[in-house]
């Protein structure tokens, strides 16, 4: 059946662009924060879910305590990279800024690569095989518990931002940051939050895929398709971004069942998104919830 | 103002606006301009094929380089696709010259020019956006590219790769390491005096005024988007024509050493080397080329030979490449090429500092 083929992948790309989402939320943070870009976005996915992996792995950790501790060194990782590596560069052009997070995409992705080699592992969770039957649908336990995390993830930080103080005070360092210095925001620590958030939640997400579809260095692949997701929803929208996974997550399973289905063009699923993106750039360029970058003299 | 043509240059006595637009910025740095291009002739006396093959490899990826240097360092538009379009330069080169029979060396600047079509195509979007978003569309166009090169089964023989001929002129065949590397240098010495002759022009000031302060370069008169794309174009042409003389020398091409570390390792180069340095670019990519050949050394000589460190050894070699970009950005942001002028104006100005 055509039409059920269809729903199951509309529903995987929901599942998906959920993650996505969550990725890209964590972008958008970052952004928004310090107009930092990170094109190391897919790698911090990576290491969170190889460390994760190799905690359980080497010292037979159950999973809560393994996650636990991922939790915590993604955290320290992410701190740490912002005052080694970006700090330094605070005032260069974005040029120097984009091009660092690239050189530090490499370093972690050769990392990752050389300590725990190019082959695809899968975690030691018996969660796999467990189906669910959704509205007559059939559909993986673990698909569910990843979409639950995300989501859990999403309002996690949706009362971040809210209520708590450091939150607050991170929105008011995005919306002017010289207004929030001279209230007492100390941006340094701002930005170095940003990051260890960023790289927590990046990190928690790679442990979800990887629980989820196994880890290999394709993993990365969700940073590249972070950019789509991003662009389309706007570069500061943290709503939007989150949409704009959710979309991009949709159009990357919708092409690939008119691609299976019609076309037969192959990897369609792989360059949809990217068509997607440049197409937005031409036409909407500060895509849905983007705030326009009006240049004053 | 009493130097003589004897005196040692020591300071900047311009005082004519033609003294600061000549090639050489002295009569001194014109002479050891030829003398390095002599030395470079004499390379393959003394250079082994091993040594010839890097030094062929230094001089395509220079030309690349200087190409994106061109629009990354002097038009101020970052590429992160360059890779992509020195692979369309070598698939279109041996395209032209296998399917039509259109001489190589005639092929080569061809598959400059296609390039530079194409270059303008995926560098529109200059026309509006700038930053960020230029970086994620020429990302973008990264992948479209290489998806195009892996699908054109017609064009590039697919996940086969597609074979390249050797240059041929009136009969001789640039078959060997030495008669190719004379050939590279040919190409690489006459798109280094373009660059710099640019760079010269109204044009090329033009171009960095875009970069340095698009606004006040938009109220002088220059027209953005014009140049915006210009700089697309050149640094398409330089990359086609680098993939080109890549794609000839090795003999095939394949779709899978085009990807995005490529495009990484070329702007790795042009950050080395030193953003809007001509010069820059070539020692950038320099070092790039023999930075892993550095590091086998280094492995060789600590004695290590098992299969586990070779293994590890490839990893480092590309953990490295992203190290020395980082290392260079937070510790000597313009580079190489900066380096230089420090020990330069040392030398000239010895025993005073300033």
């Amino acid at each position: 059946m055509k039409t059920e083929l269809l729903t199951q992948f509309v529903l995987n790309g929901l599942i998906v662009g959920t993650l996505y989402g969550m990725v890209a939320m964590c972008f958008v943070l970052v952004f928004k924060a310090s107009k930092a870009v990170n094109f190391a976005q897919g790698e911090f996915l990576l290491v969170g879910a190889w460390m994760c992996w190799g905690l359980l792995n080497a010292y037979a950790l159950p999973f809560w305590l393994g996650f636990l501790i991922t939790m915590v060194l993604m955290t320290l990782l992410g701190a740490l990279i912002q005052a080694v590596v970006i700090r330094p560069l605070i005032g260069e052009p974005i040029i120097s800024v984009i091009m660092v997070t690239i050189g530090l995409s490499v370093v972690l992705r050769g990392l990752t690569l050389w300590i725990f080699g190019p082959e695809p592992q899968s975690f030691p969770v018996s969660a796999a095989g467990a189906k669910v039957n959704l509205l007559g649908l059939n559909i993986e336990a673990v698909y569910l518990w990843s979409t639950g995390a995300a989501v859990l993830g999403m309002a996690a930080f949706a009362w971040f931002f809210k209520y708590s103080r450091l939150g607050l005070a991170m929105r008011a360092t995005a919306f002017n940051q010289q207004v929030a210095q001279s209230l007492g925001v100390s941006i340094q620590r701002i930005f170095i939050v940003s990051w260890a958030i960023s790289a927590l939640v990046s990190g928690v997400a790679g442990v979800v895929v990887g629980v989820v579809n196994g880890i290999s260095p394709g993993l990365t692949l969700f940073g590249i398709k972070v950019f789509p997701a991003v662009i389309l929803g706007g570069l500061d929208s943290i709503v939007g971004a989150i949409l704009g996974g959710i979309i991009i997550g949709l159009l990357e399973n919708v092409a690939q069942f008119v691609d299976g289905e019609y076309l037969h063009w192959g990897n369609l699923y792989v360059v949809a998104p990217f068509y997607a993106l440049v197409l937005m750039l031409m036409f909407k360029p500060y895509g849905l919830f983007g705030t326009k970058d009006i240049e004053r003299i | 103002m009493t130097s003589s043509s004897t005196a040692r240059r020591a300071g900047d006595y311009r005082t004519h606006y033609h003294q600061e637009m000549t090639w050489f910025p002295s009569p001194r740095s014109a002479t050891f301009c030829l003398g390095g291009v002599v030395v470079l002739l004499l390379a393959p006396l003394v250079f082994k094929a091993y040594g010839l093959s890097l030094l062929i490899q230094i001089g395509y990826f220079g030309i690349a380089a200087l190409g994106l240097n061109l629009v990354t360092g002097f038009t101020g538009q970052i590429s992160l696709g360059h890779a992509a379009f020195y692979g369309f330069g070598a698939f279109f080169s041996a395209w032209l010259s296998n399917r039509h029979g259109v001489p190589v060396l005639l092929a080569i600047p061809l598959a400059g020019l296609a390039t530079a079509v194409v270059g303008l195509v995926f560098g529109a979007p200059a026309a509006r956006i700038k930053g960020l978003y230029l970086a994620i569309a020429t990302l973008a166009a990264q992948y479209i590219l290489e998806d195009f090169f892996n699908r054109a089964q017609w064009f590039t023989g697919g996940a086969a790769g597609a074979t390249a001929n050797k240059p041929v002129l009136f009969g001789f065949e640039f078959g060997t390491d030495a008669s190719y590397f004379y050939l590279v240098l040919a190409f690489l010495i006459a798109m280094t005096a373009f660059a710099a002759n640019l760079m010269r022009s109204r044009d090329g000031r033009a171009m960095v005024a875009v970069r340095d302060h698009y606004l006040a370069a938009e109220i002088m008169g220059i027209h953005l988007t014009a140049y915006r794309l210009l700089g697309f174009a050149l640094a398409s042409f330089y990359a086609g024509v680098a993939g080109a003389l890549m794609g000839h020398y090795v003999g095939f091409v394949s779709t899978e050493s085009i990807n995005i570390l490529l495009s990484v390792q070329m702007l790795g180069m042009v950050i080395i080397g030193g953003l809007g340095s001509i010069m820059g670019s070539l020692l950038g990519a320099a070092f790039m080329v023999l930075m892993p050949e550095g590091l086998d050394a280094l492995f060789h000589a600590l004695g290590s030979n098992a299969a586990g460190a070779n293994k590890g050894l490839v990893y480092l070699k590309e953990i490295s490449i992203g190290l020395v970009i980082i290392l260079f950005l937070v510790f000597e942001p313009e580079g190489l090429a900066h380096r230089w002028r420090q020990i330069k104006a040392w030398w000239t100005l010895y025993p005073y500092s300033h």
